[in-house]
């Protein structure tokens, strides 16, 4: 129209070569940073920490006054009511508080490029599962050290690295289920509630299927993903085991990633 | 530079955009407008990638927004002020904005500066915002990286007359450094307050495109306002000469130059205490150009 009074600097390109790209570094800070900026983020992450310590505090108390000898990973094995808990519902909050809050238009026009904020918000679930570990390994040690204390007996440690790495793997498959919950269905209230029928309804189902159908029993361990996790609390996993926390990871938890994580790729952003 | 071409965008068999072409200059503020459902959210919405196009294309500079680099840093975009976090305070929305961008934080002090947002303002949660904070937050949001493009949809919505005019200052001095706006509005009087360039949209479908002056040029429907000692006896005589004559708030509203009113009333030898080209004539260009388009039919003169 009038390129002719514009200053030769200003033109109708844009010059785009001097830009880079955002580090994907950078984008798991800022998605980090997500998870605690606001009250309700926050408080997950303390309700989280204090209900591990009084769920403990709980074990300590019922196993002291009932005198039941009991070592480490016990403690350890009491954050199924905790972290173990609340970890898949911080999963589907890492990504349905960007659907619910409409704040996935901003996020993902200044990262056009969807797959990458994904890749981020999946490494920020896994930093945050890492963590919370370490703070349930830390007040696990504390209930150990008092329950040696009040009992006046030396507390039992002995918890393999085998052990504990199978308790970061179960924690982190529950926040990716969630996680995938939450892309398939990006609605927090219902991606919650479909968790909780995966953790509460789905294993009596399938225990009651085993005990009346005699074929389903042999089939079971290849699609009861809650059961083939149990091998982990011990570290006792054999290959076969192994082999069936893989199939039945295929339809409880990368199907629905897989189909979620498309659909957030191409959904249109509203 | 904002080029779209022949972008159509189909929902089952309603036609949000339909074949829609236009080009948004360097230097000039681009207004686009049109009643409410007429496409100008989604074409915005698919120059920067949340919604795919059926057919046709946008680019900005010469790319697809998908394949610009840090695109914060190149291309500022609004496209509601109401989509953040509730929780958030303000201060806390333009630090995601600069964290992501790579830009230091004291950034977003400049920005809460430059759309006055006070330092107690920032640290109240987004929730506790009204609209018009909520439109100076977003266009923070939109500029703290320092782009030479601005895309923003309805971003007067919510802000009073003072508001607007502060934001046509803004804006005309970010076009008059080279940069390129485009911007989206359902009223009439904003764009016409912020904007160089226009366009007009309707069912998905441009109908006029141009700069302010050439569109109401082309409008052909000269038309002033004028009043006098005795405005009964000058309507009498101006409607004898043939023309038309349409009462307007203590005024005439005439469809005519104002040099022939002003022959008239002399002939007629009525005292005028005033005579102007009546400034509404941009409006009835956007309601005649939008008529078939409106939800509503356009309303006729006030009485006639």
């Amino acid at each position: 129209m009038s390129a002719t009074t514009q200053p030769p600097t200003l033109g109708h390109s844009l010059d785009v070569t001097s830009t880079s790209p955002l580090p994907l570094g950078r984008l798991v800070r800022v998605e980090l940073r997500k998870t605690h900026d606001t009250r309700a983020g926050l408080w997950l992450l303390i309700a989280m920490a204090a209900l591990t310590a009084v769920v403990m505090a709980i074990q300590l108390a019922v196993v002291v006054v009932n005198d039941i000898s009991v070592d480490y990973a016990a403690f350890m094995t009491s954050t199924s009511f905790s972290i173990a808990l609340l970890l898949p519902v911080l999963g589907i909050l890492l990504l349905t508080s960007e659907w619910g809050q409409r704040t996935a238009m901003i996020t993902f026009s200044l990262e056009p490029r969807r797959w990458r904020v994904i890749v981020a918000k999946l490494l920020v679930g896994g930093i945050l599962a890492t963590l919370a570990v370490v703070v349930a390994l830390l007040l696990g040690a504390g209930a150990n050290l008092l329950y040696g204390a009040l009992e006046g007996v030396p507390a039992t440690w002995g918890l393999s690295l085998a052990e504990v790495l199978g308790f970061l793997l179960i924690q982190v498959i529950g926040m990716l289920t969630g996680f995938a919950l939450a892309a398939l269905l990006l609605n927090s209230a219902a991606a919650i509630v479909v968790y909780m029928v995966y953790s509460f309804v789905l294993p009596p189902l399938f225990q009651l299927g085993s005990f009346l159908i005699g074929w389903f029993g042999d089939l079971r361990p290849w699609i009861d993903f809650n059961s083939a996790q149990t091998p982990l609390v011990d570290a006792s996993m054999t290959g076969q085991d192994w082999a069936h926390l893989a199939v039945s990871g295929v339809v409880w938890l990368w199907l629905p990633l897989a189909i979620g994580l498309w659909r957030v790729l191409r959904a249109e952003v509203k | 530079m904002i080029t779209v071409e022949r972008l159509t965008r189909r929902y089952g068999d309603f036609l949000a955009v339909d074949d829609v072409s236009f080009t948004c200059q360097p230097g000039r503020v681009t207004g686009f407008l049109g009643p409410n459902g007429a496409g100008k959210t989604t074409t915005m919405r698919v120059v920067v990638g949340l919604t795919p196009a059926t057919s046709g294309r946008a680019t900005i500079g010469g790319h697809a927004y998908r394949d610009i680099p840090n695109p914060g840093r190149h291309v500022g975009v609004l496209l509601d002020a109401s989509a953040q976090h509730a929780g958030r305070t303000g201060r806390e929305v333009l630090t995601l904005g600069a964290r992501t961008m790579g830009l230091p934080d004291r950034r977003v002090d400049e920005m809460l500066d430059l759309v006055s947002l006070t330092p107690v303002e920032s640290r109240r949660r987004v929730r506790h915002y009204s609209l018009g904070m909520r439109q100076r937050l977003g266009i923070a949001h939109a500029l703290i990286g320092d782009p030479s493009v601005l895309i923003l949809d309805e971003p007067a919505n919510g802000l009073d007359p003072a508001g607007i005019r502060w934001m046509r200052g803004l804006l005309q001095g970010f076009a008059e450094q080279g940069g390129t706006v485009l911007l989206s509005s359902h009223l009439l009087h904003e764009v016409e307050i912020i904007a160089d360039d226009m366009i007009l949209i309707g069912h998905g479908r441009i109908v006029a495109h141009g700069d302010k002056e050439s569109l109401l040029a082309s409008a052909g429907s000269a038309a002033c306002l004028v009043s006098s000692s005795d405005n009964e006896w000058l309507a009498e005589a101006l409607t004898r000469a043939g023309l038309a004559v349409t009462p307007q708030w203590g005024a005439l509203r005439v469809a005519a130059e104002p040099v022939e009113v002003g022959r008239v009333a002399l002939a007629a030898a009525v005292a005028l205490t005033e005579l102007r080209p009546a400034d509404g004539g941009f409006e009835d260009l956007f309601l005649e150009l939008t008529s078939d388009t409106q939800r509503d039919p356009a309303a006729t003169g006030v009485a006639s």
